[in-house]
């Protein structure tokens, strides 16, 4: 008896161990390493030399515009990304005749085969000025810019997150007991009060879950803000790329990673609150 | 120019035939034909492989089947890597950077993985100090020819009588501008700047480096290019500040904006001016009459390069006049070596974009070792690049 069951707790120490060890190597131990460096301070020629100082924390003012500009524009971009996968989610997973659901959610994945870098660079010759423009210019519409503006950088971020905002709508939605639309219609409400108090409320733990998915994948954006931004809508990700690569302040980029990390953390936290709190009722179920 | 991106590549069948029955006519030489044709290429390779003929050059060294160098954007004549894969069988992987500080940023990381990079003259002194770059041992450089080299650009790849880089070319920053959007003359920096804030709103770009687009800030108050006196510095970032929000794009790669004809005005190295001039011819080279940069480009030899047989003997490669010229053909900039200078047909050596009038090129600066390190322009570009 005893025996197995030392078994048991081996095989499944054995079976916990690749993953274990790939987190301690791959996460735990760069995040020591960061957390030493932003303690550090800045060798005179860039990069790290060791010191015990908080000086780089009470510096994170000067990137104050970095934080600013990601806190605004990553709810905004998970916001605008689940206005455009909300019905697209809904229309699958209630709707779209069901020999069509699989093909239809085949198209949405299909996309994040191709890597996210070479996608926004399409975005960038269609938003250019031989692209979109180029043809407007045959309207008549001529010197109209696309690319690098906010807008552009909006629509690479819908573009790039949809399918992480489009799938787990889907699957909350896929699982909704259509006997309750029935009863609700039943008892006398109206189409629209249906959705809000029965389809929407039991579909926002979907709905959040996207939404934190995409918001802290955002949160730490670069690449979308420097090829459609032209490098001019600056992420708190852009600053971390320039503080590492172009003016070599290890300490301080390492603070504003770590800051960085315990704001995605709140986030997460915040996020499961609300939808907890949002979805108190969150198990109905008939049977 | 000359140049086109056929040159070097196989010959097609027709062409072929044609210059077959040229030889047969007598119109031409077996010799030219052989190089034509590939086939004198193809016969010294086959003769190498088969052990007829040696290879003095690279016989002595395992040069392996891969390299890679770092370097800056449309820089090179991508068929000198083909071709130098030809002859040594070793593939050469090209990565491009917008600055100096990004470069050595990965060196100061280890782990490049380069055997060769280009760096700009004013960091060499600090890639020494740190210890990051080879002292070049010169016996495997047997096509560089120090007397033959111009001293004004090769200085500061020598310290304390050792050669830690040698040139690959010259260059000065001005701007491009396309001259059918913004018809208006411009000789300075100041007009440059004023005009990305009217004319030019939402259509000029300035580099992601701090060098040149601080430096040419500076200018605007006809301060020095590589001032680090404070006051002078928060009046160049009381501009950039200022100009921001009327700019296109803050990035090094700026070619792609310019030939689209999205960006009508843009910071541009030499090099960059004479290809699109060369390909748009709408698109002017204007160096600022207040100054500015100049620069040499260097290849140099990081300390842990993971094939150092291979750069040395790709950096020989690249010093042999033959090879330099067509570079210099396709990249653009003018060279600092008299030989190959000796080869460049009349029309490139007159090119104002690469040779600029005598007063244009006096008030310019080479950049200062001082500013690549310098922690207050570092910051000062943060802040302009997060404004």
């Amino acid at each position: 008896m005893r025996r197995s069951l030392f078994r048991k707790n081996l095989v499944t120490a054995l079976l916990l161990a690749p993953a274990t060890l790939w987190l301690v190597v791959f996460l735990v131990l760069p995040f020591v390493a960061i957390a030493i460096f932003s303690v550090g301070e800045r060798a005179p020629e860039g990069g790290y030399q060791a010191a015990l100082t908080l000086a780089q924390y009470a510096n994170l003012p000067a990137r104050a515009t970095a934080f600013w500009n990601t806190m605004v524009l990553a709810p905004a971009g998970a916001l605008a990304c689940l206005l455009v996968a909300y019905p697209v989610a809904y229309y699958l997973a209630l709707r779209a005749p069901q020999r069509w659901r699989l093909i239809l959610l085949a198209l949405i994945v299909i996309p994040f085969w191709t890597s996210l870098l070479m996608r926004t660079y399409a975005w960038m010759y269609i938003l250019g000025g031989r692209g979109i423009p180029a043809l407007l210019a045959y309207v008549g519409i001529e010197d109209l810019r696309l690319i690098n503006t906010p807008g552009a950088v909006l629509l690479g971020i819908v573009y790039g997150y949809l399918p992480l905002m489009i799938l787990p709508i889907y699957v909350s939605l896929e699982r909704l007991d259509r006997r309750l639309l029935e009863a609700s219609a039943d008892l006398g409400a109206t189409p629209l009060s249906t959705f809000l108090g029965v389809t929407l409320r039991l579909s926002l733990p979907g709905v959040m879950t996207g939404f934190s998915l995409v918001m802290i994948l955002l949160l730490g954006e670069y690449l979308i803000p420097t090829l459609l931004g032209g490098g001019k809508v600056f992420f708190i990700g852009n600053a971390l790329v320039d503080l590492f690569l172009q003016s070599r302040n290890w300490p301080f980029g390492s603070a504003i990673a770590i800051t960085l990390v315990l704001v995605s953390v709140v986030v997460l936290i915040v996020a499961n609150r609300i939808s907890t709190r949002l979805s108190g009722a969150r198990r109905v179920d008939l049977i | 120019m000359p140049k086109s991106y056929r040159d070097g590549l196989p010959i097609t069948p027709d062409k072929f035939v044609d210059q077959l029955m040229r030889l047969k006519r007598g119109s031409i030489s077996r010799r030219d034909f052989l190089g034509l044709t590939g086939l004198g290429v193809a016969t010294a390779v086959m003769a190498r492989e088969l052990g007829i003929m040696p290879t003095p050059a690279f016989a002595a060294e395992n040069l392996g089947d891969r390299m890679s160098i770092a370097t800056w954007p449309n820089y090179h004549d991508p068929q000198t890597f083909e071709n130098f894969k030809a002859e040594t069988g070793v593939a050469v992987e090209v990565n491009v950077f917008g600055s100096n500080e990004e470069m050595l940023a990965k060196l100061q990381a280890g782990g490049s993985g380069w055997s060769l990079f280009v760096p700009t003259n004013y960091t060499i002194s600090t890639y020494k100090k740190l210890g990051i770059i080879e002292a070049l041992d010169m016996a495997k450089l047997g096509n560089f020819d120090g007397k033959s080299e111009d001293a004004r650009f090769t200085a500061e790849g020598t310290i304390d009588g050792t050669i830690y880089a040698v040139p690959k070319n010259w260059g000065t920053t001005g701007f491009a501008v396309n001259i059918k959007k913004l018809a208006k003359p411009m000789s300075s920096w100041k007009e440059f700047w004023d005009t990305a804030m009217a004319e030019g709103d939402g259509r000029a770009m300035v580099h992601d480096y701090q060098l040149t687009t601080i430096g040419n800030a500076l200018k605007y108050y006809g301060y020095s290019f590589n001032s680090l006196k404070q006051d002078e510095l928060a009046k160049a970032e009381e501009l950039l500040l200022k100009v921001k929000p009327h700019l296109f794009a803050v990035s090094s790669d700026y070619q792609p904006g310019m030939r689209a004809g999205d960006a009508w005005m843009t910071m541009c190295w030499t090099n960059d001016g004479a290809q699109l001039h060369r390909d748009i011819p709408e698109i002017a080279y204007v160096l600022g009459k207040e100054g500015g940069e100049i620069w040499t480009d260097f290849y140099a030899i990081p300390k842990d390069a993971p094939n150092k047989p291979a750069g040395y003997a790709l950096l020989n490669y690249l010093m042999n006049p033959k090879v330099a010229v067509k570079e210099h053909l396709a990249n653009g900039a003018p060279s600092t070596d008299a030989r190959v200078n000796a080869l460049l047909p009349k029309e490139v050596l007159d090119n104002p974009i690469l040779y600029p009038a005598a007063d244009l090129l006096k008030p310019l600066e080479f950049g200062a070792a001082a500013t690549l390190t310098d922690p207050g322009r570092a910051e000062l570009m943060a802040r302009f690049k997060s404004a």
